[in-house]
């Protein structure tokens, strides 16, 4: 009989090894996938994994993976704050448009002015827009006690029809012939988020995400508030005694999750998507969670989890479209790198046993 | 610095894309929805078969489905034109900018967009007036309804929808003048969850024929439950024929996908804008089941056939401005222009175009 046991401690090698088996796995549960649709399993699994990184085409894709895995780290950093206390935000993807709506609309309230502050302004609101939208569920949860997993990703849909008003109303671009969406940003100098190096990838949200990922670590292991917010998420009785405010942890952690996701949508409208239209959300905030998670809840964790996870994005639209994979396929393939993880994250706090157990 | 940096990039980009070109012309699709919608994007792929079948082993076709609209749709793009596409169709609106931009680098690849209104030296627009179809149908619709009240299922608020809508409701109204119409916008093209919810509540609402303008066919499945009537959308949908899909408005991209890649064999493409409807066979009405009674059959055939000769356009005044001003006199059409930046209701339908 096989059985789990709880191992007195965690495992640390597990803990860090899961990340590297659930990946290999997900490689062979993905090949036996592809080679039942018909693709060579070698070769798919090169196009998603290999060329982008290596392949003819590399320099291009190199840049592309950065401006993908930009934003679902920048949102990854801020989520992992609250998830290591124990504060679910699961509404980034909110938090990610309200960031844009608000960056945007400043931008383009000086169009055409060619103003130096302005993009500078544009990142400040963008903050500042995810930041107010992560704040309602921050204060339901201190003065009525709601649960914020509920509220927050409520609001995501909230903040989708929001999108879709502005986009029609407020934002609509007065030259578009009366479609939808705002004006390009890209082509607003003064507004635009444009690669900081041409041609490789790295825009403004590329090096805040950098930033983030140093700052988050500096904090989870060098300052007060970062022994809280663990201390917190470890045992939330021992942390009250030893002094931490729950309601200013609250505060601070869907706080700095919504801003910095209200930053990654800033830096995406004014960037690579260039202008606020009804469908500019593609589900970073979503995707966030699983690089978290992916990631460990750890900065370090958090930038690989990131790349790989642009990775599987951008090669298996190289997939998708060099070797017909359909669309669900790498969806799918996407979904099995989650579940191994979970599933193998077991490893870290059981251990696999075989035989009955002991009578105790 | 910047731009030498930026010319460098499209000089090498060129050289690449030129030597991935092989003799077979490759010819790539981006997709909004999965092919498999039996909808909008599912025809789109029928005009892609169409092409291989008719070239053969001239050409290989590409494609990707599901793009996002915006930073990932730039992607895909830049993706096939390195791949060595020669030709590439973006098949919805919201590829706009994406196409220009992708197009402003490769400027020895041909670009074609769907429903869209800029154009350069390597990119051309088409699209299909949709339009003339929606006034068979919505003819149909007025002829069938016994509540007088048709639902309409409606995606964006985009000129090419509210021309839809304004040219279904008037005739519609031409053929029972009692017709209301209820509009529920869903702001998707491919939703079945939203779409179908959106039937339902139109059920809900007593309606008795359901349009949509969106791309599932979960709304044909809530009006086979709930009894009344429905039409196929882009896509025939005839797996719901006889009822509740009494007709359907299809749209036939092969005949122009057909042409434009030829066009790029022989060297003769050029930066176009084509707008067809029913006379060039770029919308057809797909079979009228027998529920519809034999001479509804026959005036809606003959509608659609005056409107295929030229004899008859769908927008001819009298017509009026929602709030009861003149906009088209007695006998006047609406030219083109007017059409393709519509964003008013005409007279007689209720609510107003969300904004």
């Amino acid at each position: 009989m096989i059985r789990l046991e709880r191992r007195p401690q965690a495992s640390r090698l597990w803990a860090a090894a899961t990340p590297l088996v659930a990946v290999a796995l997900t490689m062979v549960a993905g090949s036996a996938l592809f080679g039942f649709l018909g693709k060579d399993p070698f070769i798919s699994i090169r196009t998603i994994f290999w060329d982008p990184l290596f392949g003819e085409f590399a320099w291009y894709y190199r840049g592309q993976l950065l401006v993908k895995a930009g934003p679902l780290i920048l949102i990854a950093i801020g989520l992992s704050l609250g998830f290591r206390a124990g504060i679910w935000n699961i509404g980034a993807e909110g938090q990610y448009i309200v960031g844009a709506i608000c960056g945007a609309g400043v931008g383009l309230a000086f169009y055409p002015a060619g103003f130096w502050f302005i993009f500078p302004l544009m990142i400040v609101a963008g903050a500042i827009g995810g930041f107010a939208w992560a704040m309602i569920p921050a204060v339901l949860k201190v003065w009525f006690n709601t649960n914020e997993i509920l509220v927050s990703l409520l609001l995501v849909y909230v903040a989708e029809q929001l999108l879709a008003s502005v986009s029609l109303g407020l934002l609509r671009n007065p030259d578009g012939a009366g479609f939808p969406g705002s004006r390009n940003l890209r082509q607003y100098e003064a507004a635009s988020n444009a690669e900081i190096i041409a041609g490789t990838g790295i825009h403004w949200g590329v090096v805040t995400a950098l930033l983030a990922v140093i700052f988050a670590y500096v904090l989870l292991s060098r300052h007060m508030l970062g022994y809280q917010i663990r201390l917190a998420g470890a045992s939330p009785r021992a942390a009250r005694f030893a002094g931490v405010r729950p309601n200013l942890l609250i505060v601070f952690c869907l706080g700095a999750g919504g801003a910095l996701a209200g930053l990654a949508g800033l830096f995406e409208v004014s960037g690579p998507s260039g202008q606020i239209s009804i469908d500019f959300n593609s589900g970073y905030g979503f995707t966030a969670i699983i690089v978290a998670f992916l990631g460990r809840l750890h900065p370090i964790g958090i930038l690989l989890a990131g790349l790989l996870l642009a990775l599987t994005f951008i090669g298996g639209e190289a997939a998708q479209a060099n070797l017909g994979l359909p669309a669900s396929a790498i969806q799918a393939f996407q979904g099995m790198l989650l579940f191994f993880l979970l599933a193998v994250d077991v490893l870290a706090s059981y251990r696999i046993r075989l035989g009955s157990p002991e009578a105790a | 610095m910047k731009t030498k940096l930026l010319a460098a990039a499209a000089i090498s980009l060129g050289i690449a894309a030129a030597a991935a070109a092989q003799e077979k012309t490759k010819v790539g699709f981006i997709y909004v929805g999965p092919v498999g919608d039996l909808g909008w994007t599912y025809e789109h792929d029928q005009g892609r078969l169409a092409v291989e079948e008719e070239f053969g082993d001239l050409v290989e076709t590409v494609y990707q489905e599901s793009v996002p609209e915006g930073a990932d749709a730039e992607r895909a793009l830049t993706q096939m034109a390195l791949g060595g596409a020669d030709l590439i169709f973006t098949t919805s609106f919201g590829y706009m900018d994406p196409t220009i931009n992708v197009a402003a680098k490769f400027p020895d690849v041909k670009f074609e967009h769907a429903t869209g209104y800029k154009r350069a030296e390597n990119v051309s627009t088409y699209s299909a007036r949709f339009y003339e179809g929606r006034a068979v149908i919505g003819h149909i619709a007025g002829k069938m309804t016994k509540t007088n009240r048709i639902g309409y299922i409606a995606s964006f608020p985009i000129p090419e929808v509210i021309r839809g809508i304004n040219s279904a409701f008037i005739h519609a109204r031409k053929a029972n003048p009692d017709v209301e119409f209820s509009i529920v916008w869903v702001n998707t093209w491919f939703d079945p969850a939203k779409e179908g919810d959106a039937a339902q509540a139109l059920v809900d609402q007593g309606v008795d024929v359901i349009m949509q303008h969106t791309d599932s066919t979960a709304p044909q499945a809530v009006a086979k439950d709930a009894g009344i009537y429905s039409f196929g959308q882009a896509s025939d949908m005839a797996t719901f024929a006889p009822e509740p899909r009494i007709s359907s408005i299809i749209d036939d991209w092969a005949p122009y996908y057909i042409a434009r890649v030829a066009a790029v064999m022989d060297g003769t493409w050029e930066s176009t804008d084509t707008w067809d409807g029913i006379g060039p066979g770029m919308v057809e009405i797909g079979e009228m089941s027998e529920v519809i009674p034999a001479e509804v059959r026959a005036d809606a055939q003959a509608l659609s056939d005056s409107i295929a000769a030229g004899d008859y356009h769908p927008f001819t005044g009298p017509i009026n401005y929602q709030d009861g001003s003149p906009w088209l006199g007695e006998g006047e059409t609406a030219d083109d222009g007017v059409l393709l930046g519509m964003n008013f209701y005409v007279e007689g339908l209720t609510g107003d175009v969300p904004n």
